[in-house]
């Protein structure tokens, strides 16, 4: 493959091809959208359709796939018919995930290169495992968010193994940055569904401290606070009853400069769910109304209001929440 | 972004902690910040009138870079070459929505073109001659079948409309469909959008093609409310589209856990006023779209459901409804049938109903064809160039002019309670002139041409 401006040989000019004719692209008399390709991408193209037409599923058809591909990336036919060359050959898969490694070093959003590393991965089995997930681990080096190497990584654990280490490299990751929202989304994959953890409810105690430390150091990040509420999922009763969330809550909202959004959003939620406010909790969000009197029996109610005022943005939210409040809330 | 956590001594010690430990979060997000604030601020210290004039879409200059590209793409569009029906749907798909129209000449031969990529076997490939020979749809084919069904059904009329081989298309819609999820193959949950809005489209859609699929979009609901592409992948706003939008076609939506998306959703609109497509990432223009689709949605989900949208009241989509979300959480939270019917006339019909989110939602799409005069982008400095882009300095293209476009269309009927009547002054920012045509937002097509394609493929 060549690339860095080397100047290839023209297909029609390589002794190993002239049994070959190319098969140009049937664009027709008035195409829309031509694209002024170069006479390389075009020849390329035109004798790539020459070998998949005649189905030659050759050392010199993988080959000129890989040039294809170097033109193209995206072309997904061209990478569906190396996998059936690759098939044919019963070539050394690991050579391929290597040659899979050099083009997404520059194509690295590609989908085809996703599912094409996934397709051979799993023909691979367990021999891929460490190398996959030594892959996806350098691409979050530069892109710690890389959503099809995410997915990739999770297909691999659950398809071929290697949870051992995960929940660490999860708590790496949050160490290095909180926000990081796919990090905690991999935290709950992992949780929930590695098969050397005790699953979510085993889990929960711990994962609530830790959550709690995080959101304490910082408030407004909206990450562990959906985490928080993900761990109690289709079991709003044993949130409610978790002395460890509400005690969050109140520390959140007494704390000063911080904010209060996401803590307030969650005891709208415990308090909708029946949760019974203490004198302590409805005396700490009173303070962050300006109402003064005797204290009304609405505290929900309340609640919606003051997130009207600190969340403006979501203002209507707030009020649609109020309208919405069951009959039975406090 | 920029809280201090809780038990530090004061807030300027806080400050000063915070930026040292700045996460990259954190940078990436000041960065955008400074940058839209800086546009708002330029627009705002404006006098009154150069607020309007900058405020203009630019129709004649985004018709002018949409039409050059029907005509003709340079070289570094080679890496589109097999994804020319897409190229073909956001190009097309904008002119429409700009209220114009491709001229004759280029409309045949974009129904010519697509003919072209139009598999013997069922749906449409890349480009001429690039559909798979083989029997098996693959999932890139899926798509480009969907850019090019929309394509066809933006261009209308009886050649556009009767060139789909409809029945070749179900067939293999079905066997991609049932053998992935049968075998858990290649499949997404953008892949089962594709399928079902291309079935729905044609008026093609089974119940053998159904099946599974509200159970496999249901899988893919995360713990944050959001929907991820695969069962435990992240919630992503263009997913959630996808999946909430699947869930409506195949009259499933009441599975989902709507109390848990809604608050998901509303939660992915930042201080800049645009979008966020993941928690903590940053706004981009494409997911204005899809956020505010997503909440005016939901609240006629369930009334949606009940009255089986796809069959002969597609009007009702854009008929005011009655917020039967209410009914929903009394009826849950008092677990009780007995539901109050007191239908609250809600003054949420959409997190943007009130105005003034609408004004930041759009005018930060709006904006950003000033922006790029301001920031002297083009050679010539009398010209604005035409086209979106994704945010403040990254370039524009096709794809983000078709779905700014799309968003900016959707903000603007999303006050809309008659599909007839056209939306009020206060409802589209900027001069009047401003105003789009409407979508069909399940599918993304102009109203009109899906009401023309529905009649078409109904009928037989």
């Amino acid at each position: 493959m060549n690339s860095h401006g080397d100047h290839k040989m023209p297909l029609s000019q390589r002794p190993e091809w002239s049994d070959v004719t190319p098969v140009p692209q049937e664009d027709g008399p008035n195409p829309v959208l031509p694209i002024s390709l170069t006479d390389d991408f075009r020849e390329t193209m035109d004798y790539f359709r020459a070998v998949y037409l005649a189905d030659e599923r050759s050392p010199r058809a993988l080959g000129l796939t890989a040039e294809a591909i170097a033109l193209n990336a995206a072309n997904y036919t061209v990478w569906q018919f190396r996998r059936l060359i690759l098939e044919s050959l019963e070539a050394d898969l690991h050579e391929e995930l290597d040659f899979v490694d050099v083009v997404a070093s520059s194509n690295s959003k590609n989908y085809q290169i996703w599912h094409h590393r996934r397709w051979a991965a799993e023909k691979l089995g367990a021999e891929a495992t460490s190398r996959e997930l030594e892959f996806t681990k350098k691409v979050f080096s530069a892109d710690a968010k890389h959503y099809h190497a995410w997915s990739h990584r999770q297909w691999v654990l659950q398809a071929l193994g290697g949870w051992e280490d995960e929940l660490a490299y999860c708590q790496q990751l949050l160490e290095v940055d909180i926000f990081n929202n796919s990090a905690w989304n991999q935290r709950y994959f992992v949780i929930t569904r590695s098969p050397l953890l005790g699953g979510l409810e085993t889990m929960r105690d711990s994962e609530v401290s830790y959550t709690a430390e995080a959101i304490i150091s910082k408030p407004e990040n909206e990450s562990p606070w959906r985490y928080l509420r993900g761990l109690f999922k289709n079991d709003m009763q044993s949130l409610v009853n978790d002395p460890q969330v509400l005690s969050l809550c109140l520390t959140v909202l007494k704390a000063e400069n911080v904010s209060h959004v996401f803590a307030l959003s969650m005891l709208l939620d415990l308090l909708c769910h029946g949760l019974q406010p203490s004198e302590e909790l409805k005396n700490a969000i009173r303070a962050l109304t300006s109402e003064a009197g005797p204290p009304g029996s609405d505290l929900a109610r309340t609640v919606c209001s003051v997130l009207e005022r600190v969340d403006p943005m979501r203002i209507n939210y707030w009020k649609w929440r109020k309208s919405t409040l069951p009959s039975q809330v406090v | 972004m920029s809280g201090s956590a809780v038990g530090t001594d004061s807030p300027a010690a806080a400050a000063e902690t915070a930026a040292a430990t700045r996460t990259v979060t954190q940078k990436d997000q000041w960065m955008v910040e400074s940058q839209v604030f800086h546009t708002y601020q330029h627009y705002s210290s404006l006098p009154s009138k150069a607020q309007f004039v900058l405020l203009e879409l630019q129709r004649d200059k985004h018709i002018e870079f949409l039409t050059k590209g029907l005509r003709q793409l340079g070289p570094s569009f080679s890496v589109l070459d097999a994804n020319r029906p897409w190229l073909c749907y956001w190009i097309i798909h904008s002119i429409a929505l700009l209220g114009d129209s491709v001229d004759d000449e280029l409309e045949q031969s974009a129904i010519d073109f697509l003919d072209r990529c139009q598999d013997p076997e069922g749906g449409y490939g890349g480009g001429p001659g690039q559909a798979s020979c083989f029997s098996i749809l693959y999932l890139p084919h899926l798509a480009t079948t969907y850019a090019a069904v929309n394509t066809l059904i933006t261009l209308g009329g009886y050649r556009s409309l009767s060139s789909v081989n409809r029945w070749s298309v179900l067939m293999t819609l079905k066997q991609f469909i049932i053998f992935s999820m049968h075998h858990g193959g290649e499949i997404d949950v953008r892949a089962c959008y594709t399928a079902i809005s291309v079935a729905s489209a044609l008026s093609i859609l089974d119940d053998e093609l159904v099946q599974n699929v509200g159970n496999y979009i249901l899988s893919c609901q995360t713990y944050e409310g959001g929907i991820a592409g695969e069962p435990g992948s992240e919630a992503h706003g263009g997913y959630t589209f996808c999946g909430f939008a699947t869930m409506l076609l195949i009259n499933e939506a009441n599975r989902l856990d709507l109390a848990r998306l809604i608050d998901w959703v509303v939660f992915r609109q930042g201080v800049e006023g645009g979008f966020q497509g993941r928690t903590n990432k940053l706004v981009v223009f494409v997911f204005v779209r899809v956020r505010v689709y997503v909440i005016v949605r939901i609240q006629h989900s369930l009334q949606c459901n009940r009255r089986k949208i796809d069959q002969g009241g597609v009007s009702a989509l854009m008929q005011r409804l009655h917020i039967s979300l209410d009914e929903h959480f009394v009826v849950s939270a008092a677990g009780e049938g007995d539901c109050s019917t007191e239908s609250t006339e809600s003054s949420v019909r959409s997190d943007l109903s009130e105005g003034e989110q609408s004004v930041e939602g759009t005018s930060f799409i709006v904006d950003e064809t000033r922006h790029n005069r301001e920031e002297g982008h083009q050679t010539d400095l009398d010209r604005v160039e035409g086209g979106f882009r994704d945010k403040p300095g990254k370039s524009r293209d096709h794809y983000h002019t078709c779905y700014c476009l799309s968003g900016l269309s959707v903000a603007q009927y999303s006050y809309s309670e008659d599909a007839d009547s056209p939306p009020l002054p206060c409802a589209v920012l900027g001069p009047y002139s401003n105003l789009l045509e409407p979508i069909h937002p399940l599918y993304n097509v102009v109203l009109e041409r899906y009401y023309e394609a529905y009649e078409f493929f109904s009928r037989r």
